[in-house]
């Protein structure tokens, strides 16, 4: 029999759509690959006996003909989405053994269409981090490799790893300012976020409200067309959620682009860009000539404030989010002299370090007369960000952009410089600010064999556009590269 | 450029500590400090942004709250609630006294 771990979803739902195996086999032969995968450390918690569970009662459920969409299909699941009976930790100490007795909208919504779930993957701790070294359970291995260990980027880090690894079919992940498509990027993964408000933030665990959204990271455009066409959908239980249609996705993929008028904005040639993404860029924008696509400058001024503003907003809603851990009713708790003096040893030993500096920057911003020196000023900033892709769309349907400024580097190579790690996600932070869609597609490979990904922006609501331009640019380029499995 | 807040101090980094619940030791709170001002002076780049007669953005997409029954829709879940609870005791959370 052919290794299933090496099929693509939409493949593997095919074949056991067709009787060609069970999801029992597929889910063993994706838990045999992560048993064989420690060194990866992508998972947090593993759900194996559950998994199993589940596929039996899935394989049941399709012999009635009550096939869900994602029947069967073993999956990975980020540690920020609660699920009930399974410990969620967002990679934090402070969470301690967490046991949610409920489970999250984007989770139930996968369960609900025949989930089964492999187990919890790692991540920066609360999603904070652009290379998963943040997480309290230790950093995610990149499975490509160039001499030394690599991030896989973050903050969704195991969850590119595992797809990229193959160990699961697909998973969840988060993006608030680069945390999905800066990993598919690192991990030569397929990762959208989709427009703000598409995928309910019920049961997720908060880290910046107003840019926080669930999405899929995949083998394919099409597996994260289908998995998004689950994960979301209005609900009630939050209140930016957007009570609009969920379109089939996965038909938008192969869509022909002729005529689509692509923008190429010129800010987003900065300095120091490694000349490998920029003729990649450069390549990516003859594939789409090439596919009928026509190609329109554009200009988004404001480009280069928007880290600055996202390192404003982010760290100010977090502290908000964040003061909920206070060691009373769920979690980690260490006693001290008085109440007050329990709250303090609680958060100092339950935060790691780059927690702690972001609740930190987010009180002082947010503190008496600094408010609008720095909070409402960033909210402005945000303000202009979103009017410059306005007036961008008055000219072009969709904009093409590098994903990331650079290649998977090494393990430790950037932790102990704040500001050159939040610089990972200068190219993806846009569309968090301005709540759009972005994709980032694997491209090519840069000199040392590792994965370079390119992003697609599209209008609000406009998955349709995103899906269609990302799958021509996954056809032109014929992405077929794997790491050597060198961790089992 | 303007500058309108001036370099974080040693003893701004134990009172914004304070105010996040958070302990920083002594000899921690310079470093912190210089942490904070890179981090700050980088952010600082804002103040060229002309932002006059701007409206701040509070929502990534344009819809009005939506209103619901002011109506009791969940409860009777107390075991649920004390579940992960670090102290209980009697359908009760435990906390430090906070009334002498």
């Amino acid at each position: 029999m052919t290794d299933l771990t090496k099929l693509t979803l939409e493949a593997a739902l095919g074949g056991m759509a067709k009787g060609e195996f069970s999801s029992v086999e597929l889910t063993q032969a994706h838990i045999d690959a992560c048993a064989e995968a420690g060194k990866l450390n992508a998972f947090i918690t593993d759900t194996h006996e559950l998994a199993i569970e589940q596929a039996k009662a899935s394989d049941a459920r399709r012999a009635k003909g009550e096939a869900g969409l994602l029947e069967g299909a073993p999956l990975g699941v980020k540690d920020l989405f609660c699920t009930e009976g399974v410990k969620t930790c967002a990679a934090s100490k402070i969470l301690g053994e967490f046991t949610p007795t409920y489970e999250s909208s984007v989770s139930a919504n996968m369960k609900a269409d025949g989930m089964v779930m492999l187990g919890k993957l790692n991540l920066d701790e609360f999603a904070m981090g652009s290379s998963n070294e943040t997480s309290a359970y230790g950093p995610v291995i990149n499975p490509w490799r160039k001499g030394e260990d690599l991030v896989p980027g973050g903050s969704s880090g195991g969850s590119a790893a595992a797809v990229a690894a193959d160990l699961c079919l697909g998973a969840t992940a988060t993006d608030t300012g680069g945390s999905i498509r800066q990993p598919a990027s690192f991990t030569g993964t397929v990762g959208i976020k989709p427009t703000y408000g598409r995928c309910s933030r019920w049961g997720t665990v908060a880290f910046a409200s107003s840019l926080d959204q669930a999405g899929p990271i995949a083998k394919t455009v099409k597996d994260a067309a289908i998995l998004l066409e689950s994960m979301a959908g209005y609900d009630a239980k939050d209140s930016t959620s957007l009570n609009v249609a969920v379109p089939k996705w996965s038909e938008s993929c192969g869509k022909s682009v002729k005529g689509l008028r692509i923008g190429i904005p010129k800010e987003y040639m900065i300095d120091d860009m490694p000349v490998e993404i920029q003729s990649l860029w450069d390549q990516g924008v003859e594939w789409m000539k090439e596919a009928g696509a026509e190609i329109v400058p554009i200009t988004l001024p404001h480009t280069k404030y928007a880290l600055p503003a996202y390192y404003v907003v982010a760290p100010a809603e977090a502290s908000s989010n964040l003061a909920r851990y206070d060691g009373m009713r769920y979690g980690l708790r260490v006693d001290g002299k008085d109440l007050n003096d329990t709250y303090d040893r609680t958060r100092t030993e339950g935060f790691g370090d780059e927690v702690r500096r972001r609740i930190m920057i987010g009180t002082y911003v947010l503190s008496a007369g600094y408010y609008d020196a720095y909070y409402l000023r960033a909210q402005k900033v945000r303000t202009r960000i979103v009017q410059d892709f306005e007036n961008a769309w008055q000219t072009c349907d969709a904009i093409l952009t590098p994903t990331a400024p650079s290649a998977p580097f090494a393990v430790g190579r950037k932790v102990n410089d704040p500001v050159k790690m939040y610089l990972n996600d200068i190219f993806t932070v846009t569309t968090n600010l301005a709540g759009l869609p972005g994709i980032s597609v694997p491209a090519g490979l840069d000199q040392d064999g590792l994965p370079l990904g390119l992003q697609i922006i599209g209008k609000a609501l406009d998955e349709d556009t995103v899906f269609a331009a990302a799958s021509a640019l996954e056809k032109a380029a014929g992405f077929t590269a794997k790491p050597e499995k060198w961790w089992a | 450029m303007s500058d309108p807040v001036g370099a974080v101090s040693a003893e701004d980094v134990k009172k914004i500590a304070r105010l996040s619940r958070l302990h920083v030791e002594d000899d921690r709170l310079q470093p912190l400090a210089d942490d904070l001002n890179g981090i700050l002076a980088w952010i600082e780049q804002l103040n060229e942004v002309d932002v006059d007669g701007v409206e701040p953005m509070t929502s990534a997409v344009d819809m009005s709250a939506p209103l619901r029954k002011d109506a009791v829709t969940d409860g009777g879940i107390r075991d649920n609630i004390l579940k992960n609870a670090p102290k209980k005791d009697d359908g009760f959370f435990v906390v430090p006294r906070s009334v002498e």
